[in-house]
C-alpha cells in the first residue's frame, strides 16, 4: 500500500538543464537490476561522476549541502526519452520527492504519479523567477502542500522572494485523480480491481483480437 | 431522428472502442488487446503481482521477449555470453516470470527471438484498431499498422498483467501531414528526423501522432514503423498510421494474423478506422518531403538534427536562455564547433540497427551501398538484424555475406549498441553513426558521441569513415535503392 503523500517543506537543488532525459536521470547499464531498490547511486551517475569514478565537483548534487534536499528545481521539459520507471525510483530513492518544470514528457509524468513523486509544472515565467529566487537565496525552501496543491516559499533572508516576483505562496496544477490517490494513499490496481464487474461485461462483449499462445 | 455521427479521429475510434468504464473526473479504464513484455522494465512488476497472489489476467494477450541485456555475440548452445551476473540474472528471472504465469516467450533460442517492436508486428501480432502497450517508450512503432500503441511504466506493467486494463486519460490528437514525394536517397528515418528537429523533442507531448499525406501512403510497412517508432522523440506517447492496403497485404499470411474467413471480416472492420472526413485534429503541422534532404543529428537530443548539408548551428543564435546553454552544452559534449558542416567529420563505429531501422528493407538499403564497396579503415562497422527471423532473410538473401566482405560485423538480433548495456557499446570520445532512435549523452556507451542517420547514410558513412551523403552512391547505382 502507497503511503499517502502529506505537505513537506525543503530546500531546492537547482538543475537548470533543459530536457533532461532519463538515460541522464538514470544510465541504461542501471537497469539490469530486478528490484526497485538500491538505485540512488545511479542517479546521475554520468553527471556526478568522472569516468575514474571520482564525484565531479562541479555537479550539483555533489555539494555537501545538497545533501538532505527533497526538491529539485529542473529545467525545461523535464523527462524525455525511455519510459525507465528507474527514473522517479531512483530519483526517490536519493531524498527527491518533487521535481519543478515548466512541463514534464508523459510517461515521466504517469511513472512519477505512481510513486508519490510529485511533476510540479509552473509557467515559464513563474520557473525563471524560481531559478533567480534561488540563485539569490540559495537556502530558501518550499513547502509543498499536495492537499492545498500549493508550494509556500519560506525564504531565509526577507524581501528575496518580494524581489524574484515568485511569490508567497503559488498554486500547481496535478491530475485530480492522481492527487486523490496520493493523498488517500489508495492502491490504482485495487480500485480497477474494485470494477472487476466492468471489465467482465466489456470483455464478454469483446471478443480477443490474438492468442498469443496458439 | 436519427443524429449524422460526429466525424472521429482513428485515434478516437480505437480509444472509444476500448473503454471499459469511464467515471466522472476519474481517467478511463482502457482495455488492452496485446501486451508486450521484455526483461528490463518487467522483474519488478511480476514481484508486484506476487505480492498480491494475482495471477496474470490475460496470459493469452500477453508475449514476452528478451532483446535489451542479451549480448548479440554468436550464441553456442545454452550458454549465453551475458555482460554480467545481473544481465544473466535479469533473463533467468523473465523465463521464470513466463514459464509460472504461463506467458508464451520468444526467448534467445528461439528462431523467433527479437527486439520486441519487430517481432509484434513480424507475427502479426501488433494489428490494426488494437490497443498495444509495452514497458517500453518505442512501442508506438506498432502504431504503423493503425494501432494505438504506446509505452508505459513497470507500475502501469503490472496493472495490465493484473487487469488487463490502464487508467488513462484519452490523448489529443496531432496530425502529422507529409506532403509530396521523396527523392531518391531520402528515406522514412529522414522524415522522423526532420519532424522531431522541427516540432523539438517536446512538440508533441500530451498527444498522439496520425501521420498522414501522400509520402506516408507511398512508404511500406517497415518504413511506417521507422516513423512510429520514433514519435516518442517527438514528445508523443503514440504515432500512428490509418491502415490501408499496404498494411493488409503486410499482414495477410502472418502467424497470428486471423486466417480465411476471419480475415476477411477482420479486413472489413479495418477498413472502418481511418479517421472520418472532416474529423478534427488539436494540432497539426504539414511537412513537404520532396523538399527532404538526408537528415543527421550533430546534438545530444533527437530534435538536434540537420540536413547533411547543414552546419553545426551556432548557439549565440539561439531564440532562448534555455536554447543557449543547451546547445552550448551538447556542442560541448560532442566536441563539435560551430558553422563546421556535418558531413565529413570522422566516425568511429557505424551501427545499423534497432527498433528504428532493423528490418530486413532497412538492411537490404544498406547491403545495396555496401556490395562491393569496403569500410574504411580504421572505421567500425556493427549490423545487428532486429530479430531472428529478419536474421534469417537476410542469410538467404546473402546480405550477412556482403557485410562481412565489406569488413562488417554481423551479429545475433537484439538491442546491442542502441542502449549499450548488453556488452556493444561506444569507447569515450568515439563518434558513431547510429540508425537508432537515441542520441542522448552516454546513450551508446560512456562518454560515446552518436550522430543518427538512416540505413543509407550510415552505409554510406561507414564507406567513407565520416559522415556522408548516401545519395551519391545512390544516383550511381538507381537501380538498387529507391530511396523507398
Ligand atoms: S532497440 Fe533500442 S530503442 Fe528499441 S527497444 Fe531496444 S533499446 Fe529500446
Amino acid at each position: 500500500m502507497p503511503e499517502p503523500v502529506a505537505p513537506f517543506t525543503s530546500r531546492v537543488i537547482p538543475l537548470p538543464a533543459e530536457n533532461v532525459d532519463t538515460d541522464q536521470i538514470i544510465p541504461a547499464r542501471f537497469l539490469k537490476t530486478t528490484e526497485k531498490s538500491g538505485l540512488a547511486e545511479g542517479l546521475f551517475y554520468n553527471w556526478r561522476y568522472l569516468p575514474d569514478g571520482t564525484p565531479r565537483p562541479d555537479f550539483v548534487l555533489n555539494r555537501p549541502e545538497m545533501a538532505g534536499r527533497a526538491v529539485l528545481l529542473g529545467g525545461p521539459n523535464f523527462g524525455p526519452g525511455s519510459s525507465r520507471e528507474h527514473a522517479p525510483w531512483a530519483l526517490l530513492a536519493w531524498g527527491i520527492r518533487a521535481v519543478i518544470s515548466t512541463g514534464f514528457a508523459d510517461i515521466f509524468r504517469q511513472n512519477a504519479l505512481k510513486n508519490g513523486l510529485l511533476p510540479i509544472a509552473v509557467p515559464t515565467e513563474r520557473h525563471a523567477a524560481l531559478f533567480e529566487l534561488v540563485a539569490a537565496d540559495p537556502d530558501v525552501e518550499l513547502t509543498v502542500d499536495l492537499a492545498a496543491q500549493s508550494v509556500r516559499v519560506l525564504p531565509s533572508r526577507p524581501g528575496v522572494a518580494a524581489a524574484a516576483a515568485v511569490g508567497e505562496t503559488f498554486p500547481f496544477e496535478i491530475d485530480p485523480f492522481a492527487r486523490q490517490m496520493l493523498l488517500e494513499g489508495t492502491d490504482e490496481i485495487g480500485y480497477v480491481l474494485g470494477r472487476l464487474p466492468a471489465i467482465e461485461t466489456w470483455e464478454a462483449a469483446h471478443p480477443a483480437r490474438v492468442n498469443t499462445l496458439a | 431522428m436519427t443524429e449524422t455521427p460526429r466525424p472521429r479521429t482513428l485515434v478516437e475510434k480505437i480509444w472509444d472502442d476500448h473503454v471499459v468504464r469511464q467515471e466522472e473526473g476519474a481517467p478511463a479504464i482502457l482495455a488492452i488487446d496485446l501486451h508486450l513484455v521484455h526483461e528490463v522494465t518487467s522483474p519488478q512488476a511480476f514481484t508486484g503481482l506476487r505480492a498480491r497472489g494475482l495471477p496474470v489476467r490475460h496470459p493469452e494477450r500477453t508475449v514476452a521477449t528478451e532483446d535489451h541485456s542479451i549480448p548479440t555475440l554468436p550464441r553456442t548452445g545454452r550458454d549465453l555470453p551475458t555482460v554480467d551476473s545481473q544481465a544473466a540474472f535479469q533473463v533467468a528471472q523473465l523465463e521464470r516470470n513466463c514459464r509460472d504465469f504461463g506467458i508464451p516467450l520468444h526467448g534467445v533460442g528461439s528462431d523467433t527471438q527479437g527486439i520486441v517492436h519487430v517481432i509484434g508486428p513480424e507475427l502479426g501480432l501488433s494489428q490494426p484498431g488494437m490497443t498495444i502497450v509495452c514497458g517500453d517508450s518505442h512501442t508506438a512503432t506498432h502504431g504503423a499498422v493503425g494501432a494505438l500503441a504506446f509505452g508505459i511504466g513497470t507500475s502501469e506493467v503490472e496493472m495490465v498483467l493484473a487487469t488487463q486494463c490502464l487508467l488513462q486519460r484519452r490523448p489529443k490528437t496531432y496530425e502529422v501531414r507529409v506532403d509530396g514525394r521523396l527523392a531518391p536517397g531520402v528515406s522514412a528515418k529522414d522524415i522522423i528526423l526532420a519532424l522531431i528537429a522541427r516540432i523539438g523533442v517536446g512538440g508533441g507531448t500530451g498527444h498522439v501522432f496520425e501521420y498522414t499525406g501522400e509520402a506516408i501512403r507511398a512508404l511500406g510497412m517497415e518504413q511506417r514503423m521507422t516513423i512510429c517508432n520514433m514519435s516518442i522523440e517527438g514528445g508523443a506517447r503514440a504515432g500512428l498510421v490509418a491502415p490501408d492496403d499496404t498494411t493488409f497485404e503486410y499482414l495477410r499470411g502472418r502467424r497470428h494474423a486471423p486466417q480465411g474467413a476471419a480475415w476477411d471480416a477482420a479486413v472489413e472492420r479495418w477498413r472502418t478506422l481511418p479517421s472520418d472526413p472532416g474529423a478534427v485534429y488539436d494540432r497539426s503541422i504539414t511537412l513537404d518531403a520532396s523538399a527532404l534532404e538526408p537528415m543527421v543529428t550533430y546534438g545530444t537530443n533527437p530534435g538536434m538534427g540537420i540536413g547533411i548539408g547543414g552546419h553545426i548551428p551556432d548557439p549565440s543564435a539561439a531564440p532562448d536562455e534555455a536554447g543557449r546553454r543547451a546547445l552550448e552544452k551538447a556542442l560541448g559534449y560532442m566536441d563539435l564547433r560551430p558553422g563546421e558542416p556535418i558531413a565529413g567529420r570522422k566516425v568511429d563505429v557505424v551501427f545499423i540497427g534497432s527498433c528504428t531501422n532493423s528490418r530486413i528493407g532497412d538492411l537490404r538499403q544498406a547491403a545495396a551501398l555496401l556490395r562491393g564497396r569496403h569500410v574504411a579503415a580504421g572505421t567500425r562497422l556493427l549490423v545487428v538484424p532486429g530479430s531472428q527471423q529478419v536474421k534469417a532473410q537476410a542469410e538467404r538473401e546473402g546480405l550477412d555475406e556482403v557485410f562481412r566482405a565489406a569488413g562488417g560485423e554481423w551479429r545475433e538480433s537484439g538491442c546491442s549498441m542502441c542502449i549499450a548495456m548488453n556488452g556493444d557499446q561506444l569507447e569515450p570520445g568515439e563518434y558513431a553513426v547510429s540508425t537508432s532512435n537515441r542520441n542522448f549523452e552516454g546513450r551508446q556507451g560512456t562518454g560515446g558521441r552518436t550522430f543518427l542517420a538512416s540505413p543509407l547514410t550510415a552505409a554510406a558513412s561507414a564507406i567513407a569513415g565520416v559522415v556522408a551523403d548516401p545519395r551519391p552512391l545512390v544516383d550511381r547505382d538507381p537501380a538498387v535503392v529507391g530511396g523507398r
